[in-house]
């Protein structure tokens, strides 16, 4: 088996393959963007709280319909868009800050989604919604994730200027009178659905994997947000892609391999990145004259 | 007395029920150039941030007909953020343009004036403090607000800087804009301020910087430590139940 062979014959012989191959594709598109503005707004965290907040809303899902696409993916949206909705009201009403009253909500949220899985199904289905089957999804999965990536990419390039505004000068934006709160709670609805899109492929738990490892990756060779967001997408893609041949060659589970290749991406941009990298802090580069 | 631009009445602003700003009157008169000083907490970044909008009063009324631009403490943003230098100034057509339409506005022109021509492709990170100070001012410049009010512009700003910002300031000034601001910097106060409001919670005097800055009220002001009551009586002032 050539080089070559092993990088593409999987794909060109297994529609299987291609499915998940494009899933990954719509994946990188939807969630790059939304996680390097997660990272921006210092809401890392939040991203993993809000999957865990799907749970138990596919859960959910999953008792009234079975394993169906739509009843899952509209529990998920929903429970998401409750958690993201209470965490928010809390922080504003109470003392607690918002990172803090999600980590309330999603502890409660998975325990009752595990709970609720593990009491009406088996040990399968519950790994199958922590876990996802990438290699599984269907045409219906691939419309719903490129639907969602498709619709988030229209409304964040639309609400763009006064989001990357919320996230740099909070107080400006008020100041001047453009609806921060608004935009912030447009961005957790693009959040949740996106995880949801996510969840599809790679399970609740990985989802965020993708969402926020690329983004963490693209702090480190980028300069601006734009920028940022395009370098999110393509290792978003490329940790898709080598960790779909990951799973195919070695018989790996798929959504593990892909957030593993994401996350040694992330370990080689902590040394060698550009920006703020180890190895940039030691080898100092010649200076310019002036 | 010229009509005033902000004016107001009976104004008392409160953290958890702690007064900031207690029964405030007056005004600021339209074109006119004032500095707010007084001890710390003594309320000048909280009277700003209610002038502004950012909080709301509880009691009295601010009056204010004019578009304004604040300029919070630098402390209030991430420095770090990926943005150029150009982008950020541009926001200050916020107003004009809003989130969405195309922004058409001269940032190299504001950037000109505050002396940071070569570093609109500059990521915001890389500013010293000076310049990310003079950056802020660019954006104020685009703003265009004829209310202007800003809350300690000079904190751990070098000298030459402040000379530049404040000839900006005075060219605001004679361009009828209103100016405030929060400042610490007693010397500059005397030199370039033409009003002052002494604030400790109250107006201790308000009017022209020389009747406002004697030496007793300065020497009282040195003096005074502003006290957290910890068991604060209710206040029946203005007819405050």
């Amino acid at each position: 088996m050539t080089v070559a062979q092993a990088l593409i014959a999987p794909f060109a012989d297994y529609a299987f393959m291609r499915r998940a191959l494009v899933a990954c594709m719509a994946l990188a598109i939807g969630s790059g963007p939304v996680g390097v503005l997660l990272m921006l707004r210092r809401m890392s965290l939040m991203g993993d709280a809000m999957s865990h907040a799907v749970l138990p809303g596919a859960a959910v899902g999953f008792i009234a319909a079975g394993l169906s696409l739509w009843g899952m993916t509209l529990g998920g949206i929903a429970a998401g868009l409750i958690v993201a909705v209470l965490a928010g009201a809390v922080s504003r009403n109470t003392l607690l800050r918002e990172d803090a009253s999600l980590a309330g909500f999603y502890l409660a949220s998975l325990a009752l989604g595990v709970m609720l899985v593990s009491t009406h199904g088996n040990s399968l289905d519950l790994l199958h919604i922590l876990f996802g089957t990438i290699l599984a999804v269907n045409d219906a999965a691939l419309f719903l994730v490129g639907g969602i990536a498709s619709l988030s990419t229209v409304v964040l390039a639309a609400i763009y200027r006064p989001l990357v505004m919320e996230c740099c000068d909070p107080v400006f934006l008020r100041s001047v009178g453009g609806r921060g709160g608004f935009y912030h709670l447009v961005f957790l609805v693009l959040v949740v659905l996106n995880l949801v899109a996510g969840f599809q492929a790679l399970g609740t738990l990985m989802a965020v994997g993708l969402m926020m490892l690329p983004a963490l990756c693209a702090r480190f060779w980028a300069r601006e947000v734009a920028s940022m967001i395009g370098v999110a997408i393509g290792v978003a893609f490329a940790s898709g892609y080598l960790g779909l041949l990951v799973s195919y060659h070695f018989r790996a589970p798929s959504g593990p391999s892909i957030v593993l290749v994401a996350a040694a991406v992330y370990g080689l941009s902590i040394v060698f990145g550009r920006r703020g990298g180890l190895l940039a802090g030691i080898v100092r580069r010649r200076h310019f004259h002036r | 007395m010229s009509r005033s631009a902000i004016s107001l009445e009976n104004l008392t602003v409160s953290y958890d029920r702690h007064p900031a700003v207690h029964h405030l009157t007056g005004g600021f008169a339209a074109g006119s150039l004032t500095a707010v000083v007084g001890p710390n907490g003594a309320g000048k970044s909280t009277l700003l941030k209610a002038i502004a909008g950012l909080l709301k009063p509880d009691e009295g009324r601010i009056a204010c007909g004019a578009e304004i631009a604040y300029l919070p403490q630098v402390a209030e943003i991430d420095r770090e953020f990926p943005i150029a230098v150009a982008d950020f100034v541009a926001a200050g057509a916020w107003s004009r343009c809003g989130g969405f339409r195309a922004l058409r506005v001269d940032v190299g022109a504001a950037l000109g004036r505050v002396g940071l021509e070569s570093f609109a492709a500059r990521g915001i990170g890389t500013l010293s403090g000076g310049q990310f100070q003079r950056m802020r001012f660019a954006r104020l410049i685009l703003q265009d607000a004829p209310v202007i009010l800003l809350d300690e512009p000079f904190a751990a700003i070098d000298a030459r800087t402040v000379a530049d910002l404040m000839r900006l300031i005075g060219a605001w000034q004679a361009a009828g804009k209103t100016v405030v601001a929060v400042l610490h910097e007693l010397d500059l106060v005397r030199a370039a301020f033409p009003e002052t409001l002494l604030l400790m919670r109250e107006a201790v005097a308000w009017g022209p910087t020389r009747a406002v800055l004697t030496p007793e009220r300065l020497a009282a002001m040195r003096e005074s430590a502003m006290r957290f009551d910890d068991d604060p009586e209710i206040c029946t002032l203005g007819g405050a139940a």
